[in-house]
């Protein structure tokens, strides 16, 4: 296998091709766009469906749409456009289909920008939508990374019939890394739920339980798959953590930041980790299990994942916040200067 | 009562039970027309004898169940969005018969985007539309193809142009795109309009078994319930007031 140098909108195409993605469909919008511009010149001689929809909405409709006639489909946008997609994203757990999302994430609120942010943790981690509506979420912290999350991301939304998510944000878009590609696999055949027309009983696929009692056994079995979930797919990483009193949690690009941060106090002699969350629903709680003396939640939003860091903690010890919002993208000297207030604030001793 | 039950039983034992619509009891109003509207789908869905390979797309509104009813592979959209799933279901199976049915408030107003770019792209897809001139499920509130004057929850005095704007006439207007293949409306009200509006239902089906483009027929339809009509008078008030407004007729045909 050749390393190859790929911008990681592109990666994250060319994966999801390789991944075996027979249906994609999207909307432009910056900073995702190289994404659906590699689809629509590779996706076709492939085999796969490419359309280019006329919102956001239709996107995710056509995915409901193709996930339900057996399609292994996928749709991505950015952070205004993942707001779009959240009634049909709503109705995709509510209907129990497979599907890749992924959200090159953005400044917001609004318009925003067009800078890297975290910002949508709350809306991808809290509710897909409305209802009772989760899917998984994966936050890729490297080009490499994103890829074999692409390829994981088609694989659990199958095996558990929900969308997942893949959190990236515009740096990780935008940059450019040397990969390595997996080989090309194939999709399966279609689901026998799948509504491919046929002589046999006849299957719908739909949302509407009109009857309460009809409705709270299928979100039951909605919650029953999500605690499933929440046992067997948290995932995490941690970075020099086993001796570390601050311990920086961050994901995606910014604990790349905070990775290289740990590293320049550590120097300074101050015991310093990482945890990095690569689920961010289910979130992983294990890693927050562990006797420090602080953590320091880092973010690309005005602190978001703090709250779930905060019920992992569960008050034992101090939880700060160090954030950058609009769009910007705090330095490795900002966080190694945050990881030493919040060392110096707990009284943490060097090593 | 037991008299029109047996007159019902009769008629369904000399004119048949489609194969493509389920022997179950339908939840639509007494009088309403949906019930003819399904039987004329199932119909041509049996005479074109593609029964095991077509897929509808239930809307959201009255029609919401019509998957309930018909013995084909169904889907259940969002409110508006059928043309965009009955969009990702074709695109992947380009071999099946893919059909939406709507209403006027899900088609023409929260839809009206997903039905205007369906068929610009002219997908091969038939859309069944059906206008009763007012949302019928929420309780008769007005819809963008409610008539000037018209009463309804929402607009307690009619429909005022001033305020309300007007009627939208859909099916001249996507008519006029390129990628529709067929257009056309029918009522609902008489046994001779039935007919026509059955051969329209057929041509649209035409449409896209022959790759022509997206097939679409607006079906008048009635709303006793909402309109505050008995059955016999909802016909009569379909054929004085909603045919003026809405002129029936073959607006596209590029079949053949």
């Amino acid at each position: 296998m050749t390393r190859v140098l790929m911008k990681g909108n592109e990666a994250i195409a060319e994966a999801a091709i390789r991944a075996g993605c027979g249906a994609y469909f999207a909307y432009p919008i910056t900073p995702q766009t190289e994404l659906a511009e590699y689809m629509a010149r590779h996706l076709p001689e492939a085999g796969g469906v490419f359309l280019q929809a006329e919102s956001e909405v239709a996107a995710i409709n056509m995915v409901y749409g193709a996930a339900g006639a057996g399609a292994r489909t996928m749709t991505t946008t950015s952070s205004p456009g993942f707001s779009l997609m959240m009634e049909g994203l709503s109705y995709i757990v509510g209907a129990r289909l497979p599907c890749v999302v992924v959200n090159v994430m953005r400044g917001g609120p609004g318009l925003g920008n067009i800078a890297p942010s975290q910002g949508d943790y709350f809306q991808a981690t809290r509710s897909l939508g409305h209802g009772d509506s989760h899917g998984i979420v994966l936050a890729p912290s490297t080009v490499q990374e994103a890829i074999e999350l692409v390829g994981l991301a088609f694989d659990l939304a199958e095996r558990y019939r929900l969308p997942t998510v893949v959190a990236a944000d515009g740096l990780l878009g935008q940059m450019m890394e040397p990969v390595t590609l997996p080989e090309p696999r194939t999709a399966p055949p279609a689901p026998a739920w799948a509504t491919t027309g046929a002589e046999r009983d006849r299957r719908v696929i739909s949302s509407v339980y009109l009857v309460p009692e009809d409705l709270e056994r299928r979100v039951l079995d909605l919650m029953e798959t999500f605690r499933t979930i929440q046992r067997h797919e948290p995932r995490f990483e941690t970075y020099r953590a086993d001796d570390a009193d601050v311990v920086v949690v961050a994901y995606g690009s910014m604990a790349r930041i905070a990775r290289s941060a740990v590293d320049r106090v550590r120097r300074d002699g101050i015991a310093a980790g990482l945890v990095r969350p690569i689920t961010l629903w289910p979130f992983p709680a294990e890693p927050f299990d562990r006797p420090v003396g602080v953590w320091l939640v880092t973010e690309m939003s005005a602190g978001q994942m703090i709250e779930d860091v905060r019920l992992a903690v569960a008050g034992r010890v101090p939880v700060e916040f160090y954030g950058r919002v609009g769009g910007m993208v705090p330095s490795p000297v900002e966080i190694a200067t945050a990881i030493r207030t919040a060392a110096a604030r707990k009284e943490v001793a060097p090593a | 009562m037991i008299g029109v039950v047996e007159r019902v039983d009769e008629m369904i034992r000399v004119a048949g039970r489609p194969r493509a619509l389920l022997d179950v009891p339908m939840h639509y109003c007494p009088g309403c027309t949906h019930g003819i509207i399904h039987r004329l789908v199932a119909e041509v869905i049996d005479e074109l004898d593609i029964r095991t390979r077509t897929i509808g797309v239930a809307s959201v509104g009255c029609s919401v169940f019509a998957y309930n009813y018909f013995d084909v592979d169904f889907q259940q959209a969002a409110h508006g969005r059928a043309p965009a799933v009955a969009t990702g279901i074709k695109r992947v199976l380009p071999d099946r018969v893919v059909f939406t049915y709507q209403g006027d408030g899900d088609l023409a107003s929260i839809g009206a985007a997903e039905i205007l770019h369906a068929a610009a792209r002219g997908e091969r897809i038939t859309v069944i539309f059906v206008n009763n001139a007012l949302y019928g499920m929420t309780g008769g509130q007005m819809a963008p193809t409610t008539l000037v004057g018209m009463r309804t929850t929402t607009t307690p005095l009619g429909r005022d142009p001033r305020a309300h704007g007007y009627p939208l006439r859909m099916t001249e207007l996507l008519a006029q795109l390129d990628g529709v293949a067929y257009a056309a409306r029918a009522a609902v009200i008489d046994p001779a309009h039935i007919h026509k509006a059955k051969r329209a239902i057929l041509a649209a089906f035409r449409a896209q078994l022959d790759d022509r483009g997206l097939g679409l027929v607006e079906l008048l339809s009635t709303c006793p319930v909402n309109w505050g009509l008995d059955p016999i008078e909802s016909l009569k008030w379909c054929e004085t007031h909603m045919i003026p407004a809405y002129p029936l007729g073959v607006f596209k045909n590029a079949l053949a």
